[in-house]
């Protein structure tokens, strides 16, 4: 019995690249199966925060419980569980895998396959899911499907004899895959009387009832009442509530083996639930976990700081709102004697970095200051400890440090071949050492690098873009530390050294890096009441040499009786900017100067 | 009500100039005459509901000497009663616009002081920036002024011009402090977004002097005019003894002052209000018996201390203390106190025994302390 029951069930996520239409057949799916009214259907349901609208990427996951009835009159609930489509999220994006028995490949007719689907294919097939190819965008006249089809049999080595071709945006095919999804993705197979074991795939935090987790069950059941064990710390809680994801919630009794949904328990903080982690029965668990769980680390660090130093303790709530719903975003208190009192920030990525400013500075309204992004270098002191910096300005003296290591990944770029070139002299300029390169076809190319990630924080993705005219997409993944010669950079405004505007660099990048920034702040800093020398230096030995020459003329040269208010408005203009300034020293920066090491072009 | 100023605007010029910004008009799009019905009704409307008393009159422009001389005669009829009896009688005039015949009636009707609009000596740069009168045309015009008597002239110059350089800057000075005048205004030239010759400048079609050789042009004349006995007296103003502008110093002193004409700005019982701009709104709104003025804004007493800070600072002889205590019921010294440290420590301004004043550097830099009076 339980195994017929489990036969109707169908448990899937949709792979795609940015743009391919993912969420765009999500709401067809959900739209053909009825969940929700079509007038009641915003456009991309699953896609519910503005930032993501707007990005058209998908950052917090969630799922979607669906009724379908098949051509054949059987019953079937899909789970369409939504993974985030950025390299910043790939474990995230291989939990929501795990939680699927397969998988909606969508490949763009147009487009061929990206590196972004690539990794994301080997993501799933790493969690042995059965992929299942769909073609979308056919009604373009550029889709060349035939093409297409060939290119994944090619390159992921998947038969697509039974693709579907269809248009998700003019609800073309529809049907076929719903169909094909009974065909060609398993059902699950759990044990309904063995010892609970579910996988928490995602987390929300919801102000009534707390910590929610989404759960994909494998083995056993769960129902309110029962106390649960999380098997990566031992914690404890009494379930309060389970139920379906419609996407509203919908309680229910339990959740059965292969079943889809939610649980709350009286869970305070988010990061009590960690993505990736096993539930069991407390009074009688299973024996293992769930394979793949891993504590998520930031890989990105940046300063983050209130324009206005009244606004700290704003900040700090905003962040602490944030991180109810983002396991991943750390922060702690940290001190600049240029920028005041502020948080050090831990992110995944620079994706994850930037949406995380966005929605401090436009759902809290709050104006920030930001300092250069860093990556976590491992510091062998001479006294044999290990120190871990994230910020350059606690970096030890150079004397006391032996040796030091920097984080370095994997990159692979996928590109038409005719940029091979560039892109290959980009990472050469970035310290990348060449691993391979693929042709996926005659024209296109996937090209590996080892790259220190480092030299990708910055504006690695831009140059790529600007070089590769839009065509190249990149993925990364940690690999490990390696030994490297790095120095801190810092940079002294009229003899002084601005803390914030430190940066720690490859030796021999050094000097370049250093010219490169002390032109951008001449170029940022306007003119003040006196000179202003900017030096930049590696330790005592200055590098580079600018200057921004005192102002001389700040004056309006007629002021009669119908010039009043507007001269008032201008200089009351000229006092919101000198309050946006943030007061150095002797200095006045604009907050511009803290992102200038992101903007030297090399 | 006691003694205020009168601002009348006339917003007619025969061709606009490159860098105006200012409220004119091409004179043959427009009805000169309907005009100056609107604004005769605007000075009947003020002169007959409250009773003003003008010790100041200034028409200004636009280039208030193109219209006919039969209108400014019915503009100086309409406000007559209303004029003290030495008031300061002032009309911007464009070289060459004027005639005998004008200006013995500019004279007849009790105009006493002229406003010549010269700009720059050198006839390639006034072709620069667009202005249409040689200098001939100004010399012919300024002796028929002198000839008929006036003995009030002010000269308007402008430094910092496109293809100006120190020595055109010095010349045109000389020229003009040699012809003798009793007041002179040099102006900076203001780049404002809205005109040619910002897009001209932008384009790098045509090129200013930057910051320094600005201020050199500046110190320049301040040095020169000193000699010819043309005493600093506000940031671009220079006059003879006694020969200040009485109704521009309405203005820097923070008095009360009736502005009528299209665009004019008002400042009476601490509010400020202005008419609409354009000329054909203007009119329309007065025949249709419907107020001229577009609006207005309380000015609260902090706000009309710092006014009064930033327009008194403008001038030489800068703010006197025991006038502002007075009219604000304050210590100026003590409530400014941390402010005047820093501005001291600058060298941008000056602490007498009962005066703040600023410094040259201060007026180089006047927008820096005046931003820091802001509260």
């Amino acid at each position: 019995m339980t195994k017929e029951r489990q036969k109707h069930i169908r448990n899937f996520c949709i792979i795609a690249h940015i743009d391919h239409g993912k969420s765009t057949l999500a709401d067809r799916l959900i739209e053909k199966t009825g969940v929700i009214a079509i007038r009641d259907m915003e456009a991309q349901v699953l896609d519910n925060m503005d930032l993501e609208k707007e990005r058209g990427i998908t950052i917090k996951l969630t799922s979607v419980k669906l009724n379908y009835k098949s051509k054949d009159g059987e019953d079937y609930i899909y789970n369409l569980i939504d993974t985030p489509g950025h390299v910043d999220f790939t474990y995230e994006v291989s939990r929501s895998l795990a939680a699927c028995e397969g998988a909606i490949v969508i490949v763009d007719a147009t487009q061929g396959i990206e590196a972004q689907t690539l990794a994301n294919v080997y993501l799933a097939l790493d969690n042995n899911l059965e992929l299942y190819p769909v073609i979308n965008k056919i009604d373009l006249p550029s889709a060349d499907p035939e093409f297409v089809k060939k290119e994944i049999e090619d390159v992921i080595g998947l038969d697509a004899g039974n693709a579907a071709l269809i248009s998700a945006k003019e609800g073309i095919g529809i049907e076929e895959v719903l169909e094909g999804i009974i065909k060609y993705i398993p059902h699950p197979q759990g044990d309904e009387d063995a010892p609970l074991k579910a996988l928490i795939f995602d987390s929300l935090y919801d102000s009534y009832k707390g910590v929610i987790a989404y759960i994909r069950v494998i083995d056993g059941k769960v129902r309110p009442g029962m106390d649960i064990k999380m098997m990566s710390n031992g914690a404890i809680y009494e379930v309060v509530e389970v139920g379906t994801l419609r996407p509203a919630m919908f309680p229910s009794s339990e959740l059965l083996a292969g079943e889809v949904g939610y649980i709350t328990g009286s869970i305070k903080n988010v990061r009590d639930i960690h993505v990736g982690d096993t539930i069991t029965d407390a009074k009688n668990p299973c024996l293992t976990p769930l394979p793949g769980y891993r504590k998520v680390t930031p890989m990105v660090y940046c300063g983050i700081y209130p324009a206005d130093g009244a606004d700290y303790n704003d900040l700090r709530d905003a962040l602490e709102k944030l991180q109810l719903n983002d396991a991943a975003l750390l922060f702690e208190p940290e001190t600049s004697i240029a920028l005041g009192f502020g948080f050090r920030c831990g992110f995944l990525g620079l994706l994850h970095m930037e949406i995380i400013q966005e929605r401090l500075e436009r759902e809290y309204n709050l104006d920030l200051v930001t300092t250069a992004p860093s990556v976590i270098y491992h510091i062998m002191k001479t006294n044999g400890e290990m120190v871990e910096v994230s910020n350059p300005t606690n970096m030890p003296s150079p004397q006391e440090i032996d040796y030091m290591e920097e984080p370095i990944v994997e990159a692979s770029i996928m590109s038409p071949t005719e940029y091979v070139g560039t892109i290959m002299e980009l990472c050469q300029n970035r310290r990348g050492i060449f691993k391979d390169m693929k042709y996926m076809e005659e024209t296109r190319a996937i090209i590996n690098y080892e790259l220190p990630l480092n030299e990708i924080i910055y504006d690695f993705f831009d140059a790529l873009k600007s070089r590769t005219k839009g065509y190249a997409s990149f993925d990364y993944e940690l690999k490990g530390y390696a030994k490297s010669d790095l120095v801190k950079l810092d940079i002294l405004l009229n003899g002084e050294n601005v803390d914030a505007l430190s940066f720690i660099v490859h030796k021999e990048k050094a000097y370049n890096r250093g010219r490169a920034m002390a032109e951008k702040l001449k170029d940022v800093i306007p003119r003040q009441m006196f000179e202003i020398p900017i030096q930049a230096a590696v330790g005592q030995k200055i590098i580079a040499r600018e200057t921004v020459k005192a102002l001389r003329k700040d004056v309006l040269a007629k002021c009669y009786g119908g010039d009043i208010s507007r001269k008032k408005k201008l200089l009351e203009k000229q006092k919101e900017g000198k309050k946006r300034m943030r007061q150095v020293g002797s200095v006045e920066l604009p907050q511009e100067a803290f992102m200038s090491v992101l903007k030297l072009d090399d | 009500m006691g003694n205020i100023g009168l601002y009348i605007h006339i917003p007619f010029c025969k061709k606009k100039c490159l860098y105006c910004d200012f409220n004119s008009y091409d004179i043959k799009s427009l009805d000169e005459n309907a005009y100056i019905d609107a604004l005769i009704e605007e000075i009947n409307f003020y002169a007959n509901e409250q009773k003003y008393n003008f010790k100041t009159v200034f028409i200004g422009g636009g280039t208030p000497t193109i219209i006919n001389p039969g209108n400014i005669v019915r503009i100086m009829q309409a406000v007559e009663k209303n004029i003290q009896t030495d008031a300061e009688i002032t009309i911007e005039c464009n070289p060459g616009t004027v005639d005998k015949k004008k200006i013995d009636i500019y004279k007849a009707i009790g105009i006493n002081r002229i406003s010549i609009g010269l700009q720059a000596w050198q006839d390639d740069l006034l072709g620069v920036i667009g202005r249409i009168h040689k200098r001939e045309d100004f010399l012919r015009s300024f002796t028929l002024f002198r000839d008929s008597g006036f003995n009030n002239i002010n000269v308007d110059l402008m430094f910092s011009l496109p293809g100006q350089n120190m020595d055109m800057w010095i010349e045109t000075l000389t020229k003009v402090c040699n012809l003798g005048v009793e007041h002179l205004s040099c102006y900076s030239l203001i780049v404002e977004e809205t005109t040619p010759i910002y897009a001209l400048i932008q384009s790098g079609k045509l090129i200013i002097p930057d910051e320094d050789i600005d201020r050199e042009m500046y110190k320049t004349a301040k040095e020169i005019l000193n000699n010819y006995g043309l005493k600093q007296y506000e940031i671009s103003n220079f006059s003879k003894d006694g020969l200040c502008c009485a109704h521009n110093l309405v203005y820097w002193n923070n008095e009360e002052y009736l502005g009528v004409g299209a665009g004019s700005h008002s400042k009476i019982g601490g509010k400020r209000f202005w008419n609409y701009s354009y000329v054909n709104e203007y009119i329309k709104n007065i025949r249709d018996k419907k107020s001229a003025i577009e609006g207005f804004e309380n000015i609260s007493i902090l706000e009309d201390s710092w006014e009064t800070i930033i327009l008194g600072l403008r001038l030489n002889s800068g703010i006197a203390l025991s006038d502002f205590n007075d009219k604000y019921k304050t210590n100026f010294l003590k409530q400014y106190e941390k402010t005047l440290i820093k501005l001291k420590e600058e060298a941008l301004i000056q602490i007498q025994t009962d005066r703040v004043i600023l410094t040259d550097k201060g007026q180089d830099l006047s927008n820096r302390v005046f931003v820091e009076f802001m509260k």
